[in-house]
């Protein structure tokens, strides 16, 4: 189990000081596939090294099965990167160094004796899907390979924690999946407890089960995935969820002015057809601006926002309808001439 | 221009030319192979830890050192690197006949060189270094590596063919300074040209020793550069 308490993080620049982190508390249970999201600049990067203390929290603590891994000493740091491993965006493997030897090099680091480590690393190599690729070098493998040597790597001295700092973001979207279907296996397969560092709620989506939404070096949010996903409390944690945003189609016009969003929660929701019943019951044709579904744990999520045609009204009754379904959420938007900073949100 | 000719490129001339050039060449071509790789490696064998300690002792480098020591290592650096070379020969004199009990030969140039090249050398691996990804740093250290871990299992292989480019320029401008050997009754090519072509007014010899100086270098370039491709495992067509 991973405590983080009351930690700040602040750098000295000579623009002055900058708050990196501030005042941050998590806990990250043995086992969790913890993400860590926010948009770039958020603090998210600092977070993660201030778990292996690669940056020195300037105040509060981390804790690792009740050790405060800031007290170490050097050598017992040293000793702790080998069950706190990470990953990088650049996979940041030797270039000089064929794959079996990057993935030796912990083992190198740790003494281990050659034949032992050469043994271990061509475990890996399998276990990772590259058996043949012993002998290659890092410029002959493509983006996704090279992560997974930097994941074999990474698992070379059988750690407790494995930190993702992005580690798919250089990646495309097939390479992605694969990349977190890896590191999924892992978790599940060896116990191996992993913090995700990412900017893409995709990626937080198909493998995490806890989230953090840090914002300006602050946790906004904190929760089970499928919770935040659904109800998402923090206006961070909304951007991040509905990645469509009201503004984005106010420039229709004045007679387009009238948004809904809907958000469904689970299939009973889905399942019922939800606006043709409004337009034959209330009368009120709603036009889909867009839409998008998610499983999360085998639940059906939804968003829709809606363009509401005709006045205050017609937007009141349409709310009613919608909000008296059951497992479906309403927020409402509508901008008029007269009053342009009219932005009521109804649940 | 005629005069120029009849002056340095006599009958005469090239008659003693060519007998110098065969009696003397080959041996002051030795003498200058031999001084240029030991004071090459002797000033590798110092300038090389001394890059290293000029990169990790940085305010940002993976062991920082106190700031008046860097300060001072930078500043010893820079003092050796104005000073002209043929300055440096005398300069030290005493010091090379305290260190060998002589200070003339090819035995008497090579300190000196070493004195001249190895700031040079630090100076050369620090910059390779420092071209070194930080992203591969970081990732040693949260790989749990210490400074000497970090320096023999990370910098230094990854700056191979960085530091065989810049070992390359080393020799060739070492190669260049042996020709002041003369100045201390160092033998090689630089000496040759100077006190029979110079002093003697024999141009011939002195070009005669300028182009095998040429191809010296030309060889010496082109096997570094060769060696610098073939060493870089990121080039994927070889």
């Amino acid at each position: 189990m991973i405590e983080i308490c009351n930690l700040s993080k602040s750098f000295v620049t000579a623009g002055g000081t900058v708050d990196a982190l501030r005042n941050v508390n998590l806990t990250i249970r043995d086992g969790d596939i913890y993400g860590i999201i926010g948009m770039s600049g958020a603090g998210k990067s600092t977070l993660v090294r201030c778990i292996n203390m690669l940056e020195r929290p300037t105040e509060g603590t981390v804790r690792m099965d009740g050790t405060d891994l800031g007290a170490l000493k050097k050598k017992d740091m040293q000793e702790m990167r080998h069950h706190v491993t990470m990953i990088f965006q650049s996979f940041n493997l030797l270039m000089q160094r064929n794959c079996i030897q990057n993935i030796m090099l912990p083992l190198k680091l740790s003494h281990v004796p050659r034949a032992q480590a050469l043994k271990r690393a061509e475990e890996l190599l399998k276990t990772v899907g590259m058996p043949d690729k012993a002998r290659a070098y890092p410029a002959q493998l493509s983006g996704g390979q090279q992560q997974r040597i930097a994941i074999a790597r990474a698992l070379a001295t059988d750690p407790k924690v494995l930190l993702c700092d992005e580690a798919t973001s250089a990646l495309d979207p097939k390479t992605t999946h694969d990349i977190l279907g890896l590191i999924r296996a892992i978790n599940r397969e060896m116990g191996i407890t992993v913090i995700v560092i990412t900017h893409q709620m995709s990626v937080v989506q198909e493998i995490c089960n806890r989230v953090a939404i840090l914002e300006n070096g602050t946790v906004v949010e904190e929760g089970d995935v499928s919770r935040v996903f659904s109800d998402p409390q923090a206006a961070a944690t909304k951007r991040l969820v509905y990645p469509d945003t009201f503004e984005e189609f106010e420039n229709l016009g004045t007679a387009h002015n009238q948004m809904i969003r809907l958000v469904f929660r689970g299939a009973e929701a889905a399942t019922r057809p939800l606006l043709a019943s409004m337009a034959i019951e209330c009368r009120i044709p709603a036009n889909i601006l867009s839409a998008s579904t998610r499983t999360l744990d085998g639940k059906v999520y939804g968003t829709m926002l809606l363009n509401i045609p005709g006045g205050p009204e017609e937007m009141t009754r349409a709310i009613r309808y919608l909000s008296s379904t059951p497992d479906v959420s309403v927020q409402a938007e509508s901008r008029y001439p007269s009053q342009p900073e009219g932005s009521p949100e109804a649940q | 221009m005629e005069q120029y000719f009849a002056r340095y490129f006599s009958e005469k001339k090239m008659a003693d030319a060519w007998v110098i050039i065969q009696e003397d060449f080959l041996s002051a071509t030795v003498s200058t192979l031999y001084i240029t790789l030991m004071s090459t490696l002797l000033a590798i064998l110092i300038g090389l830890p001394l890059g290293v300690l000029l990169v990790t002792g940085d305010q940002k480098g993976i062991r920082p050192l106190p700031r008046w020591l860097m300060g001072m290592l930078n500043w010893i650096i820079n003092i050796l690197r104005s000073a002209p070379f043929i300055i440096l020969i005398v300069l030290l004199m005493p010091f090379t006949r305290l260190l060998l009990g002589s200070a003339v030969g090819d035995a008497g140039v090579i300190v000196p060189l070493v004195i001249a090249a190895f700031p040079f050398v630090a100076r050369l691996v620090e910059g390779s270094l420092r071209e070194l990804n930080p992203n591969i740093i970081e990732m040693a250290q949260s790989s749990g590596a210490n400074t000497w871990q970090i320096v023999f299992h990370v910098m230094l292989p990854e700056s191979v063919p960085s530091l065989i480019t810049a070992f390359t320029t080393a020799i060739t401008t070492i190669l260049g300074y042996t020709a002041m050997s003369g100045a201390v009754g160092g033998g090689g090519l630089g000496n040759l040209a100077i006190s029979q072509g110079q002093q003697r007014s024999n141009h011939a010899v002195m070009l005669a020793a300028l182009v095998i100086l040429i191809v010296l270098v030309q060889i010496l370039q082109t096997f570094g550069t060769w060696l610098a491709r073939k060493a870089d495992k990121r080039l994927k067509n070889k």
